[in-house]
């Protein structure tokens, strides 16, 4: 069977164990999670997850019905028309070529944030893809940490 | 109106109309058990153990169709628990397990008899809270029995802190429920219905594939109606044994792994499958390539997740079967022609006479099938009938002949040792005393809560147990006979209890069985006797199950005929 990869947005109510309860599914009818991000609605009492996943269209679906089974599951959102982007943190020793890590940032809609005495952070945002190819490129630059913050998915 | 919070769970407990909780105290729910030493609205029974406490109040639910409750303690007392909640969510049982929590300021810090309850449950209940105020005690009380009850049901656990069911607060409890996340869907979608019935019209080799959701809906009679108007023959899960009625001349009998050879032929070579409240379980389908490859498949259910899970669904409906049904009959008895399926309907009855259901009977040895058809013949309709899990249990589904639904209770989803006992106590406690309640049990499986002879001694529960004494775990040795070589592996239960005695130790009768005429007498003076009662029969120790499905196998490959060892 075909594997797909698939972004799902969920809205939940923003409850006690209500990350539990997903990720819980997600574990014990053993489907995967590529990445998984969380953060309340603004003025509602509702938070948006937004869960990377893959599998078979069966699998996809169960999913899908399985999420809105919960019963603090207000609405689960699947399909090809999601605008998705992800954003990572980069460290690079400070004695790395600062002006070319910060071309290399803004090919990516990046820049850098943060600077210290011996390291500097710096950030790009865009699709999960591009910042797979960013980080590549970045480790040219001999990085000391990267952090990737999981998709955000929007409903065209 | 001001009020503990214990008394809040009594308060809702009444609301909703419960006469019987089950349990069992301890020190986290012991505010709660304080109030209900002072009431007499609901009655209250101190079970020998959490997990019959559970599943008594499950045979109840499945009984009557009303909630159970159970109540139980922390740490240990809910963790007893657990293989009722699990059980109950196996056959979507409605039910509310209310459980003593350690106090809000303890949690998390490994106090005593702490445990994680809601984490524990989590997978095994369709919902479940840990109340974290007074304030939102009443609101998630209500919640719980409506979610128990609603779309398609299941256990919900409330887990309570002990300082809560002892702080004062406001109690209202609330008419309706308010979640905006949970609006099961009941009606069926228009388009979808009409397509169905177009395609059950058009079809020749139709089959019900009715399942314990009809039970749940209590759409048995429309169900009926449905087979009926059309006369398309149906065949029945092992949940939904009773739905039909055994004397009805469209029943083909059990589908699956034991299920009889013409109604598993039927969905074999049907070219369409209406599955009412059916979830096409791996013990049903066998091999799921082989399964059904000719027909199209109509699948009312009303759990979405259930539609599409298992096998591809041409005509899926999310609903109540009940409604659906219920619209759908006015379109069928238009349309539909029942000599359309005449012979396909001749082709099942030549299935059905080539490999009746049956076995060979004995005069020297009492036959485990031969106890059952026994009792039906004996109490027929008036019986409710547990069983616990293994060979008894399907020869029960096989041989006694259910008239109605809620007649045959048992666990069918888990298949949990150990239910049929407590589960006939909470059934007899449901139907009352005038109705027989009898489980069909085994050497093994009634060990696993034989305290509970105390319990329904105690509380004068006439329940009689029928064990099927084969001194072996029968369905283990049987596939240990089929597929391990005959190498009995811990499943020889030569050493026994002297079941008479025990049953006697405890308050109730005892009565052990070597003859067709001895069955007769005990049944006779255990229900005279009106107490609870073992009735221990001796039977064929190698007896198989049959016909059977390997595990794994196409369901057309059966093992069939009973030859003679
Ligand atoms: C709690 C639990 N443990 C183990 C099993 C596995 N199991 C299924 S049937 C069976 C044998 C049951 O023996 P008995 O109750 O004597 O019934 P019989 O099959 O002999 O009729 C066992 C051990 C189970 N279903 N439940």
């Amino acid at each position: 069977m075909d594997r797909v990869r698939r972004v799902i947005s969920v809205i939940v109510a923003n409850e006690a164990q209500v990350l539990a309860r997903v990720s819980g599914l997600f574990a014990g009818r053993g489907y995967n999670i590529d990445s998984l991000t969380v953060a309340p609605i603004p003025d509602s009492d509702l938070s948006h997850m937004t869960i990377v996943t893959r599998g078979s269209q069966r699998v996809i679906e169960q999913i899908t019905k399985q999420l809105h089974k919960l019963i603090p599951t207000f609405k689960v959102i699947e399909h090809d028309e999601m605008v998705e982007k992800e954003m990572v943190l980069i460290k690079f020793p400070i004695e790395e070529k600062l002006a070319d890590i910060q071309a290399l940032c803004s090919a990516y809609n990046g820049g850098i944030v943060n600077v210290g005495s011996n390291m500097i952070i710096v950030m790009a945002a865009d699709d999960s893809k591009r910042i797979t190819h960013f980080i590549e490129a970045a480790n040219r630059y001999h990085p000391i940490e990267i952090v990737r913050s999981g998709v955000v998915a929007m409903e065209r | 109106m001001k009020m503990s919070g214990a008394q809040m769970v009594c308060e809702a407990i009444i609301a909703e109309g419960v006469d019987t909780v089950f349990g069992y105290p301890g020190g986290a729910i012991m505010n709660v058990y304080d109030e209900i030493y002072k009431q007499n609205a609901f009655k209250h029974i101190l079970t020998r153990h959490e997990q019959a406490a559970v599943h008594a109040a499950d045979g109840y639910a499945r009984a009557t169709g009303r909630v159970g409750v159970a109540m139980v303690t922390s740490g240990p007392g809910f963790t007893n628990a657990v293989t009722g909640l699990a059980t109950a969510y196996a056959d979507s049982v409605p039910m509310v397990v209310i459980s003593g929590q350690v106090p809000l300021s303890l949690i998390g810090t490994d106090g005593f008899q702490e445990v994680d309850a809601v984490g524990i449950s989590r997978a095994c209940t369709k919902h479940n809270y840990l109340v974290r105020s007074i304030e939102e005690l009443p609101r998630v009380l209500k919640e719980a029995f409506y979610i128990a009850r609603s779309g398609r049901p299941g256990p919900v656990l409330v887990d309570i802190p002990k300082d809560i069911t002892g702080e004062i607060g406001n109690f209202e409890y609330p008419d309706k429920v308010d979640l905006p996340t949970y609006k099961p869907r009941y009606k069926g979608n228009d388009r979808q219905i009409k397509k169905a019935v177009e395609a059950i019209v058009t079809s020749k080799k139709p089959i019900l594939y009715i399942g314990g959701g009809t039970v749940l809906s209590e759409a048995s009679e429309l169900v009926r109606e449905l087979a009926e108007v059309t006369q398309i023959p149906a065949v029945e899960t092992l949940m939904a044994r009773g739905v039909m009625g055994a004397s009805n001349p469209l029943l083909l009998g059990m589908v699956g792994m034991h299920g009889n050879y013409s109604s598993n032929m039927a969905m074999s070579e049907a070219d369409l499958i209406i599955s009412l409240g059916a979830r096409f379980d791996d013990r049903v389908t066998g091999k799921l390539s082989e399964f059904a490859k000719y027909a199209d498949v109509i699948h009312v259910d009303i759990d979405p997740a259930n539609i599409g899970k298992i096998v591809d669904v041409d005509y899926p409906i999310v609903g109540d079967i009940k409604t659906v049904v219920h619209r759908m009959l006015p379109m069928l008895r238009e349309k539909a022609n029942p000599d359309r399926y005449q012979v396909w309907r001749n082709i099942l009855a030549r299935y059905d006479e080539l490999h009746p259901l049956s076995y060979s009977d004995s005069d020297e040895v009492i036959k485990p099938q031969w106890v059952i058809e026994r009792l039906g013949q004996l109490l027929g309709e008036k019986a409710v009938i547990t069983s616990d899990v293994g060979q008894h249990q399907m020869w029960t589904a096989q041989f006694y002949p259910f008239d109605r639904p809620r007649q045959w209770i048992n666990s069918g989803g888990l298949g949990t040792m150990g239910y049929g006992f407590p589960a006939a106590i909470g059934a007899q406690v449901g139907v009352g005393d005038e109705k027989i309640v009898v489980n069909i049990t085994g050497d093994g499986s009634i060990l696993m809560n034989v305290q509970e002879l105390v319990t329904a001694a105690e509380n004068n529960i006439p329940v009689i147990n029928v064990i099927l004494n084969n001194h072996f775990l029968g369905m283990v040795r049987q596939w240990q006979t089929f597929f391990y070589d005959k190498r009995y592996s811990e499943t020889d239960l030569s050493f026994q209890p002297n079941w008479k005695l025990l049953a006697e130790a405890c308050g109730g009768k005892g009565f052990d069985v070597e003859s067709k005429e001895q069955f007769d007498k005990a049944l006779q003076d255990a229900i005279d006797a009106k107490k609870v009662a073992f009735i221990n029969v001796a039977v064929d120790r190698f007896e198989n199950v049959l016909p059977m499905v390997p595990a794994g196998g196409a369901l057309y490959n059966m093992m069939l005929e009973h030859k003679d060892k």
